[in-house]
């Protein structure tokens, strides 16, 4: 069989997966935030967090509680990795240093999983399994739940509560994450995924050199990396690495778990909508952005589109043997197309225009289909954004599942779009400028812009994905970007947790003639290109300063 | 809630409760899901769990899953051995570190048009080339360039297939039986469809080394 033949079964195989986890997980993520029913181990865990789970809040106290416990995480994050030296299982490692302890917080803590250490040669394991791998829990539930009540915005009618925070979270996190996220990560040390306690030990190899088995808590972090959309590795090299990712058959695996949840809660929001042909409307679009980048990468990376790629006979620097070009395409796209960042083979080595795509799939904003919960609120408020552009073509007042579209929600749905722009473009444009900090750039030329521009995209999408050339354990660049995902990823949160007051406030209008159907060709045609021309306005001339001067040179 | 901390002021309130919803979790998926799934693990499949150790009659000699380097102490290839990809994981501070260090995973990072890269590439292409006897054109991709992990285990069965008449004269072996061995030694794509095909290079070694 041909490459290029078992790369679109592998793909398809992914796709029969990812449509069989369709309907059961999304059914049962309605379920999960629907139920009035507690379980008995969560009225435990509600005791002693000291909060009354009966009780629905109203948006500010929602999102108060959100950004507490987010606050409390990067503090308690922060102090764990100072404070490494003195705690079980550090390896010997000193403690994290300050700028960087920062960086690494923020970084978990936003689901971004930047990092600017090498896991292998600076954190524990206990900091990686008990603090780092916490938030991997922590922030997957949070952008879970900040969908969630957003949904309960359009849901509901003439209310100020969307939910209670603490109990959507510790929901999220005991029905949703830990039982998948074990269940997969004993899938995962069955293919080869190291799971121990192991301080490494050395083995004098077949030739007679030194070498330094490592080993760690590897498995069940590597689990809830992907299903969360954290993306932060236990190693330096993340997924490429063959104890994080020792097969074709656990890539596969990874790609699956990184896309399962984002891609099944549109059907959780058609349900607790009571529509599901919306969730379908929503699937679409974000399905037509997967496999178009999916389609795009694999074509630059297969062919001779780069010097290296000609030189070498091939697009293989930076990537394995075993999951060669397909597997390894397969996995940038979905990653870059997630927030997860965690990378299976060097994203600063793909070609010109691949990892000018690697590119785009951030700058759409995380919707195809997006981090956990992230990538739907992000969909939903462009679908907002949408539905105001059809309605000023016709001159009626927008409606989207049946609430008004009025002044307040489109300044919340254009405030969230302006964020991360301005962000990326920013903190660019200052890191350009700043002479000192050109000092990290690896790669000359318009790469080197690249670089700097993937670091900025990456960081204000919580991505967390990287051209790795870029020296990134600096003040400047721990605080900068530090700073950056702390604001991409709350400021945001606040817009969504406000429009989904709004919305819920409102009286539902029952549809009329002049209503405009969000579930059909038509709908799904704008929002695409809603997404798309936002996009191209918003990044078209640093992209062609960077991956596009250097293609076409 | 007590009745001492229900006095104090709201923001206090909420924050002393995100504090103990955190250690919760941290209780729950930093300890306990890492601990069962470790058990779990241990118990079903020791091996996966510990490294994939590979034995060369007793002596564990690596893992499967990490490449590892087949050179002199001056750091040049040894023709005996079937020689692994070119590799970024090189420990900094020590000099013609040959790299395969799992202390130092990673990549080259460079980028596809830089000419530190490009030049690279045709260096590592006329050093295979000279030291297989064989001609440029045919060394194959992965042969001259670095893998993403700095550890990948794997070759083609190309550039395995390359190294065959070099490995078999070192030895003093038939090409033909090192040629079968290599055969015997790939492995196709999980279900037909997953990934490449490719070559373990320290199993093939050390079964290399048993051949006679």
């Amino acid at each position: 069989m041909s490459t290029a033949e078992a790369g679109w079964l592998q793909a398809g195989l992914l796709v029969s997966a990812l449509a069989l986890a369709y309907r059961p997980l999304g059914d049962y993520l309605a379920h999960i935030f629907t139920t009035t029913r507690h379980w008995r181990v969560e009225r435990g865990i509600y005791r002693l967090i000291g909060v009354d789970a009966d009780a629905d809040q109203r948006w500010p106290t929602y999102l108060r509680s959100l950004l507490a416990f987010s606050v409390v995480s990067v503090l308690l994050l922060y102090g764990f990795q100072r404070l490494q030296a003195h705690l079980l299982l550090s390896l010997g490692f000193p403690g994290v240093k300050a700028d960087q302890a920062f960086n690494t917080a923020a970084s978990f803590v936003t689901n971004t999983n930047w990092q600017s250490y090498s896991g292998e040669s600076t954190m524990g394991h206990l900091v990686q399994m008990a603090g780092l791998a916490v938030q991997n829990f922590g922030s997957a539930a949070v952008g879970v739940v900040a969908v969630i009540a957003l949904i309960r915005g359009f849901a509901r009618s003439q209310t100020d509560r969307v939910g209670n925070f603490w109990v959507d979270l510790v929901r999220t996190v005991c029905r949703l994450l830990v039982p998948i996220a074990a269940v997969f990560a004993v899938v995962l040390i069955a293919g080869g995924v190291v799971d121990n306690f192991s301080a490494g030990h050395a083995v004098t190899t077949l030739a007679g050199q030194h070498q330094v088995i490592t080993g760690g808590p590897v498995a069940s972090q590597e689990a809830i990396k992907e299903l969360g959309t954290n993306g932060g590795g236990f190693y330096n090299a993340n997924s490429a690495h063959p104890f994080e990712n020792p097969n074709p058959f656990t890539n596969l695996v990874e790609i699956f778990l990184l896309l399962v949840i984002s891609f099944a809660l549109p059907r959780a929001f058609g349900r607790m909508v009571g529509d599901n042909r919306q969730g379908y409307a929503v699937l679409t679009v974000m399905a037509i952005l997967w496999a178009g980048s999916v389609a795009g990468i694999s074509f630059f990376e297969s062919g001779y589109h780069s010097g290296a790629a000609l030189a070498a006979g091939g697009s293989l620097e930076g990537k394995e043997v075993r999951f060669g070009i397909p597997a390894s395409t397969l996995f940038s796209a979905s990653t870059t197309l997630t927030s997860t960042g965690a990378v299976n083979n060097a994203h600063d080595s793909l070609s010109p225009f691949g990892g000018g795509i690697a590119m785009v799939n951030m700058m759409l904003g995380e919707i195809a289909p997006g981090g956990t919960g992230s990538g739907l609120y992000g969909i939903l408020v462009l679908a907002v954004v949408t539905v105001f552009v059809a309605g000023l073509m016709v001159g009626r007042t927008p409606e989207y599942l049946s609430k008004k579209l009025r002044a307040p929600e489109i300044k919340l749905a254009s405030l969230y779009i302006l964020t991360t722009p301005a962000l990326v473009l920013i903190g660019t444009g200052l890191a350009i400028a700043l002479s000192g900090e050109q000092a990290s750039i690896l790669n000359p030329g318009p790469h080197g812009l690249s670089e700097v521009l993937y670091a900025f995209t990456s960081a204000s999408n919580n991505n967390g994905s990287a051209f790795a050339g870029l020296s990134v354990n600096t003040v400047w660049y721990n605080g900068v970007l530090g700073v950056v995902m702390l604001l991409s990823r709350f400021v945001p949160m606040i817009f969504v947790l406000g429009l989904a007051g709004s919305l819920a406030s409102q009286r539902a209008v029952p549809a009329s003639a002049g209503t405009l159907p969000t579930h059909r060709p038509l709908f799904i045609g704008m929002l695409l290109g809603v997404v798309l021309i936002v996009v191209a306005l918003t990044y078209f001339p640093a992209e062609a300063l960077g991956p596009l001067a250097e293609g076409l040179h | 809630m007590s009745v001492m901390t229900s006095r104090w002021p709201g923001v206090v309130r909420q924050h002393l409760a995100a504090l103990r919803a955190l250690l919760v979790l941290t209780v729950l998926t930093g300890v306990l899901y890492p601990l069962v799934v470790m058990g779990i693990g241990q118990m079903l499949f020791p091996d996966q769990a510990n490294g994939s150790l590979v034995r060369n009659g007793e002596q564990v000699v690596g893992s499967s899953l990490l490449g590892q380097a087949f050179v002199d102490a001056q750091g040049n290839p040894l023709p005996q051995w079937f020689q692994p990809r070119p590799s970024a994981a090189t420990d900094p501070s020590v000099k013609n570190d040959p790299g395969c260090n799992p202390l130092f995973s990673g990549a080259s990072n460079l980028g596809p048009s830089n000419p530190v890269l490009l030049k690279s590439i045709q260096d590592r292409r006329a050093a295979v080339a000279a030291f297989d006897g064989v001609p440029a054109a045919s060394v194959p991709p992965d042969a001259v360039t670095a893998s993403g992990s700095g550890l990948d285990p794997d070759i083609s069965p190309a550039y395995a297939d390359e190294q065959v008449n070099r490995v078999a004269r070192a030895r003093g072996l038939d090409p033909a039986a090192v040629r079968a061995l290599v055969a015997a030694h790939v492995q196709g794509r999980p279900l037909g469809i997953l990934g490449q095909p490719r070559v373990n290079v320290l199993t093939l070694n050390i079964a290399v080394a048993h051949l006679h």
